[in-house]
């Protein structure tokens, strides 16, 4: 008999999100989906708010990664003031990227410790009431201070720029609110340890060496796990440096080649595109030159090591040659690379925290600058999850006309769905029977995009897990939840 | 000057002549809350949320001068219920949406409610649809949170006297409207004094929201009426 599998919602994810495997009577796969069933419509209800109200009102979409929103939003009215980057005050400039680097922190530490380590130290097929934080925080206690103190620090940063940790109203448009007070310079760099900058820098260099280790351990599962070819897009800086907060569009193929390079990302509605499909709030976006097949791309952590030509610091860039040697410098196309990527990400923003907390621009007291206004704005950040692109149009009244987000889970919505599709095909298609383990494999692959499904489709909430197997008449036959 | 002596909540005070039972209370070190009376402007009683209790009648303690032997009951655990209503009340029948309000830290409405401890109002939300209005150039009127305490229409006026903001309509429909061609020549100065006369988010200057950082914003230093009570 033909059997279709629910997984809604998916774990260990943020946000609400299904997956739906269809098999025909053989168990052999005929379809696999991975949707997004929440809808919140941030993009309408901004619309008539003073612009200077984006940064702060439009970052609820999430809990997460706020700091992305709230300095894209910024990013995008410091051109509607007349702020463009080059005339932005260094304070300015410097006390947002302090902000956003203590947020890829704090994000990527969450993501690696508390959403996917379980799946490691256990394993993918362990039982559920183990493979959790808290199985996590009990049989491997340090491992677990560690991510948890890393969280913390980024967060303890985002509240010295930011005011508050969570939705905090530091980037205003062209320019911040307040600068660094020398109080709050020293607490990071002198606190006994741990809470101090250099001793985050060795703990994010340890979580990499302990991923290091696992993946020499089991090189097979972690290479060939959901690993397929695609496009990989993100911002780096001019010179092709990795930068988190502010560059130009690069875009290359499976192949390395440039599809994209050196591109204004104001111009970004000339090179990328958005696809509709019925079955998802999601949507699907795409590069305009090789059209809806075969233009999509994955953005994050790995996509933003393949786009990138060097990392401007100089542990991370150790790891970097190696990440990029084992591909022999091409784009590495492994879903659970995305990992490695994201802890040499968390190096390079521990010691980029501590490179800008030295710079004594940040006791300036030049904080905002405007020049001659104009009614439209984009601002695009690389967020933890990728890059994220805000836009938005400015009426002769300060009040918001138009606004579009492409948030970085969006843009991973084919890779997602390819990586879903992936493990349907390779575990669970013609299996006689499908375990709790061989479901967690889906989210496994779900899991590598770190996605944001709150932000994707502008919704918000915690998940337990239901899988339902359904005749083709809709007779549900099985129902599991945890 | 004669000195007249009474009592708030059992504690002796004493007031001038003319006083008002909450100028008198402040000049004791006892908070009243209020929301329409704003320190210069004649007391208009609207809001009540100074209602206090004298010899069991409620009276509002902003008009109510103090008399001779006066027993005022205050912060009694009714007294403080009923302030609270009032304060769900502004709530749900405005669109108070905290969380993006450039107020939000500097808003008396908010202070109250942190105050009183308002977790969730009684009162079912009205969610009334009120455009705001962003036609002037100096201010944006945000009719979503006014809560029509009439102190804008009570001081902003221009050099030679006249109102710049009116109430208009009635009841439900009562709105504040502003005159436009006065306020097209609003200046920076009176800009400010209206956002900052507002206790709440309606006036707000054009192009200068959270420029206070949060921590420095007036209600994160001190919660309100405790610069009376510490006294």
């Amino acid at each position: 008999m033909a059997k279709k599998i629910t997984i809604e919602p998916v774990t260990r994810v943020e946000g609400h999100g299904k997956v739906t495997l269809h098999f025909d009577d053989r168990g052999k796969l005929i379809q696999s989906r991975f949707h997004v069933v929440e809808f919140r419509g941030f993009e309408r209800f901004v619309q008539g708010r003073p612009y200077w109200e984006a940064p702060v009102l439009v970052q609820r979409l999430c809990g997460i990664c706020p700091v992305s929103h709230h300095l894209a939003a910024a990013k995008a009215m410091d051109l509607v003031v007349g702020a463009d980057p080059d005339s932005l005050p260094p304070t300015a400039e410097k006390m947002r990227r302090l902000m956003h680097y203590g947020q890829m922190l704090q994000s990527h530490a969450l993501h690696f410790f508390h959403l996917v380590s379980p799946d490691l130290l256990f394993g993918v097929d362990a039982d559920p009431a183990v493979r959790n934080i808290v199985g996590v925080a009990l049989k491997h206690k340090d491992l677990a201070v560690r991510g948890v103190l890393l969280r913390k620090f980024g967060q303890e940063v985002i509240l010295a720029t930011a005011g508050k940790k969570i939705h905090g109203t530091g980037a205003v448009p062209g320019g911040i609110n307040k600068n660094l007070s020398p109080q709050e310079r020293d607490s990071f760099l002198k606190s006994p340890a741990p809470l101090n900058a250099d001793t985050m820098i060795d703990w994010a260099q340890g979580a990499l060496d302990f991923f290091k280790s696992y993946h020499k351990k089991n090189k097979a599962f972690i290479d060939g796990f959901a690993e397929f070819p695609s496009n990989h897009l993100s911002l780096v800086r001019k010179d092709g440096a990795l930068d988190f907060y502010h560059g130009v569009l690069r875009a290359v193929d499976a192949n390395g080649h440039k599809i994209l390079d050196d591109i204004d990302y104001r111009d970004y509605l000339r090179h990328i595109a958005e696809e509709v499909r019925t079955w998802s709030y999601m949507k699907f976006p795409y590069l305009k030159s090789l059209g809806k097949d075969k233009g999509w791309y994955r953005v994050g952590p790995l996509a933003r090591l393949n786009t990138c030509d060097f990392i401007p610091s100089p542990r991370a860039q150790k790891e970097f040659e190696e990440f990029r040697a084992y591909t022999s410098g091409k784009p590495n196309s492994m879903s659970l690379h995305s990992h490695w990527a994201r802890l040499v990400e968390l190096l390079h923003a521990a010691e980029v925290i501590k490179e800008l907390l030295l710079d004594p621009d940040l006791q300036g007291t030049v904080l905002t600058y405007r020049g001659r206004k104009s009614g439209e704005g984009i601002g695009l950040i690389e967020a933890p999850r990728g890059t994220l692109f805000h836009h938005y149009r400015v009426d002769a009244n300060d009040l918001i006309a138009m606004a579009n987000l492409i948030v970085s889970t969006t843009n991973n919505n084919e890779p997602m769905n390819r990586a879903v599709h992936w493990v349907a095909q390779n575990v669970l298609s013609e299996k006689p029977q499908i375990t709790e383990g061989m479901l967690n494999q889906v989210e496994v692959a779900i899991r590598a995009y770190d996605p944001c499904l709150s932000c994707a489709t502008h919704a918000l909430g915690a998940m337990p897990l239901e899988v339902s197997i359904v005749d083709p008449r809709g007779l549900v036959l099985d129902c599991r939840r945890r | 000057m004669t000195e007249i002596k009474f009592t708030i909540d059992g504690k002796a005070c004493t007031a001038r002549p003319g006083q008002t039972i909450v100028e008198a209370a402040k000049a004791n070190g006892v908070y009243i809350p209020v929301l329409c009376r704003y320190e210069g402007l004649k007391p208009a009683g609207s809001c009540r949320i100074c209602t206090v209790r004298v010899g069991g009648r409620p009276v509002a303690a902003c008009t109510q001068p103090v008399a001779e032997g006066m027993v005022v009951e205050n912060a009694t655990p009714e007294l403080e219920d009923m302030r609270r209503a009032v304060v769900e009340m502004l709530f749900v029948e405005g669109n108070h949406l905290c969380p993006s309000c450039e107020k939000s830290g500097n808003c008396e409405l908010q202070a109250l409610a942190y105050r009183f401890r308002m977790l969730a109002p009684r009162f079912p939300f009205q969610w009334p649809l009120r455009a705001t209005d962003g036609s002037l150039p100096k201010i944006i009127m945000e009719h979503n949170r006014c809560i029509q305490c009439l102190r804008c229409v009570r001081s902003i006026r221009t050099e030679d006297g006249k109102g710049i903001f009116a109430a208009q309509e009635r009841a439900g429909r009562m709105r504040i409207g502003v005159d436009p061609e006065l306020a097209a020549r609003l200046d920076d100065e009176t800009a400010r004094k209206a956002m900052d006369i507002c206790p709440v988010g309606a006036i707000l200057r054009k192009e200068v929201g959270f420029a206070v950082p949060i921590g420095r914003r007036k209600f994160d230093r001190a919660p309100i009426g405790s610069e009376i009570e510490s006294k």
